[in-house]
């Protein structure tokens, strides 16, 4: 019988999915994935996760509940580091343990821990053990990573392009406007923060729908990103915080955009150090129009439709100005 | 150069006796108060974790009595506290205080910056005054816990209550007037005789408590609203699972070679926790259950609101309670935590405690033992 390996679409889904989806299709198993993040599945999160946890960690145990009974194992792996000297944050490090003890009744974990902060030597001994889930045999192993990682690539490619991977669905290329009433703004927030429609209040659809062009990190170049980010004064030492960063000094210096969202998680450690940075760096060094939407189950729509409103309305009324003054100042 | 540094509960009193002896001037900052936590909360961002804002509280205060140096240690993650200089001297520049930040991070490599910049707080090249100043400034703190630990069993005990708290109030009085690892040692001296000397009431019940949680809230008592005492006249030994003086010589000594202490807090805490995941998370689990074991009547873990490791071994200790049938108390604090609601919370659990001991006791009786 095939095995049913659960994937929850939950933070790291959005940066990796394709990666173990292909893996685990091609060693054989059966791939579920939890459904779109609903009202049901929220509140159920909610429901069995301490309070004091920020809401994406809450919608992944909504999503581990959605999927924990018509599945062989639920993939939660232990992902402390993927890039040297760097990690992601205490609580993906913690994961399966908080998943294991937050709910009851949970089929097997496949919580294989994920460590390169000190080397990336012994990848292949992880991928392995991944593997062994479902077959002892290394060469499959072997084969079905690197198609894997064939897929994964081509999944980062898309969306370097523009396209958004919205409840993990990627959509197709944004419109790009080329004329003088075309909006660019810089869209910054954990990809499970910005993709998760709901989670998110569908601020990409909205912007989308305001003829918002949206540049995100990854559509700048990474190489760039990185060497903006290794001028720190101190290295930035979680992944998402150097990208972010890095960005952040980057729009300041080549500034095309109209204006810069911050979308962060209530309670989320790391944003309240990034985001208070980026900030400073964006819109006090950069003078770029900043906002910031920080969202928990308690957030209600209607605000956050406010805000982009009153927002994007600056923009314009910026935009308008800059186009009445003359050239040469 | 005058140096200063965030408070942690004992720590300066060792910090001052290593700086006076190597000759440096600093300022320790005014002991933790309402004022420090509001300074703090003004200029910090909103939602970064409690020990942040109390840092900057300190320095600003330090700042105003003439000080123009900074020391902080610092950590490579994963937690918040690897990144807080950086936030902290961005908010000292924007309010127009260009400080001079020594940042004492684990040197991942780099021993050269790591050396020289103690060369540079020490204001010393000679390793040989420097590591006696070290030395002594290490021994002061490991003598400052051991006076934490009598006052642990005194508090519960005491004829009068209130008598060991005036003792250390006079004391931490005290601290501040003498110099050097001498009078210090002295000073510790006395203050452990006469706290050893407090008339104790043989006739209390005295219940035991654990007290885990983030290194920061648990240690400095301004933070944790003062629950030592609280819980000791309320009739509690308590036993702290971190402390002051080893946290220091994680940093100083065993981080900068990569190594840590307590393989036994490490080895209980593996079946619940597998790995460090930053912060002191493991520490608070291996604890929950070293202490579980030891037969404490109860747990109490206090963090500091968003505290992300502390979150996670939150959500794993109600799976500790129900294994040892251990009760557990999770106390959450912030800048808007009041001390009514605090102390009836405490107040609840210690009678439940004290409940569940005599329910125990009544059990034994009947059961003939
Ligand atoms: S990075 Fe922030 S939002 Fe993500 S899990 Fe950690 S605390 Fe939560
Ligand atoms: S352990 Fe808690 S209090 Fe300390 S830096 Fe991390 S989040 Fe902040």
């Amino acid at each position: 019988m095939t095995i049913k390996i659960g994937i929850p679409r939950g933070l790291w889904f959005y940066d990796y999915y394709p990666l173990w989806k292909t893996f685990y299709e091609e060693l054989g198993a059966e791939i579920i994935i939890s459904n779109p993040t609903n009202k049901n599945l929220l509140d159920k999160g909610v429901k069995n996760t301490v309070d004091e946890a920020c809401l994406p960690v809450k919608i992944f145990n909504g999503h581990v509940i959605d999927l924990k009974d018509r599945v062989d194992y639920i993939f939660v792996p232990k992902m402390m580091s993927v890039y040297k000297d760097e990690y992601i944050c205490p609580k993906f490090c913690g994961l399966p343990e908080m998943v294991e003890h937050s709910i009851p009744n949970l089929p097997p974990l496949i919580d294989t821990e994920i460590n390169f902060n000190q080397s990336r030597k012994h990848i292949m001994k992880t991928v392995y053990e991944f593997g062994s889930y479902v077959t002892k045999n290394p060469i499959k192993i072997r084969k079905a990573y690197s198609k894997a990682l064939q897929a994964y690539e081509e999944y980062k490619d898309k969306i370097s392009q523009g396209r958004f991977p919205i409840d993990g669905e990627l959509t197709s290329k944004q419109l790009m406007l080329n004329n003088k009433n075309k909006k660019k703004i810089a869209l910054l927030g954990h990809t499970y923060q910005l993709y998760d429609r709901m989670g998110s209040m569908d601020i990409m659809k909205k912007l989308q729908d305001y003829g918002v062009e949206i540049l995100i990190p990854e559509m700048i170049n990474m190489d760039v990103i990185n060497e903006k980010a290794a001028t720190l004064e101190k290295k930035m030492f979680w992944s998402y915080g150097r990208k972010a960063l890095g960005t952040a000094i980057y729009l300041k210096e080549n500034s095309d955009i109209d204006g810069a969202i911050y979308v962060s998680a209530f309670g989320c450690g790391i944003d309240s150090i990034i985001g208070d940075l980026f900030e400073r760096w964006t819109r006090k060094d950069g003078d770029i129009p900043f906002l910031l939407l920080t969202i928990d189950e308690h957030t209600g729509e209607a605000g956050v439709n406010t805000r982009l409103e009153a927002f994007i309305d600056m923009i314009d009324w910026r935009k308008r100005d800059e186009g009445n003054l003359p050239a040469h100042g | 150069m005058k140096v200063t540094f965030p408070h942690m509960g004992n720590q300066y009193i060792a910090t001052k006796v290593l700086f006076e002896e190597l000759g440096v001037d600093i300022i320790v900052p005014p002991v933790c108060s309402k004022e420090t936590l509001e300074i703090g909360t003004k200029y910090s961002p909103e939602s970064i974790c409690l020990p942040l804002k109390i840092n900057i509280g300190n320095f600003i205060e330090s700042i105003q009595q003439g000080a123009d140096t900074i020391l902080m240690s610092g950590s490579c993650g994963p937690c918040r506290f690897g990144y807080y200089t950086m936030l902290q001297k961005e908010i000292l520049q924007e309010i127009g205080h260009n400080i001079d930040f020594v940042l004492l991070d684990p040197p991942q490599g780099d021993y050269k910056t790591f050396v020289n910049r103690i060369f540079h707080i020490t204001n010393t090249k000679n390793p040989y005054k420097i590591i006696k100043a070290l030395a002594q400034g290490t021994k002061v703190l490991y003598q400052v816990d051991e006076l934490d630990d009598i006052a642990y069993y005194k508090r519960p005990r005491q004829r009068k209550i209130g008598e060991v708290d005036n003792l250390l109030e006079q004391f931490q009085k005290e601290v501040r007037n003498v110099k050097g690892y001498k009078e210090m040692k002295q000073l510790v001296g006395e203050t452990k005789e006469k706290l050893m000397a407090i008339e104790e009431d043989p006739n209390k019940e005295v219940i035991k408590v654990g007290l885990i949680g983030e290194i920061y809230t648990i240690i400095e008592p301004f933070v944790n609203l003062n629950v030592e005492k609280k819980l000791g006249e309320m009739g509690v030994e308590l036993d702290r699972s971190l402390k002051v003086s080893r946290w220091l010589t994680e940093h100083l000594y065993l981080h900068p070679l990569g190594l840590s202490m307590e393989k036994d807090i490490i080895k209980e805490a593996k079946p619940y926790m597998k790995t460090m995941i930053g912060g002191h998370a493991r520490e608070t689990i291996g604890y929950a259950v070293k202490y579980a074991k030891e037969g404490y009547d109860g747990l109490v873990q206090i963090y500091p609101f968003t505290c992300m490791p502390e979150i996670v071994a939150q959500s794993i200790l109600p799976t500790i309670e129900k294994d040892f049938d251990i009760p557990y108390l999770c106390l959450i604090v912030d800048e808007l935590t009041g001390d009514a609601g605090y102390s009836t919370r405490l107040e609840a659990f210690v009678d439940l405690l004290k409940r569940r001991r005599e329910m125990k006791e009544d059990a034994k009786l009947l059961s003939g033992y």
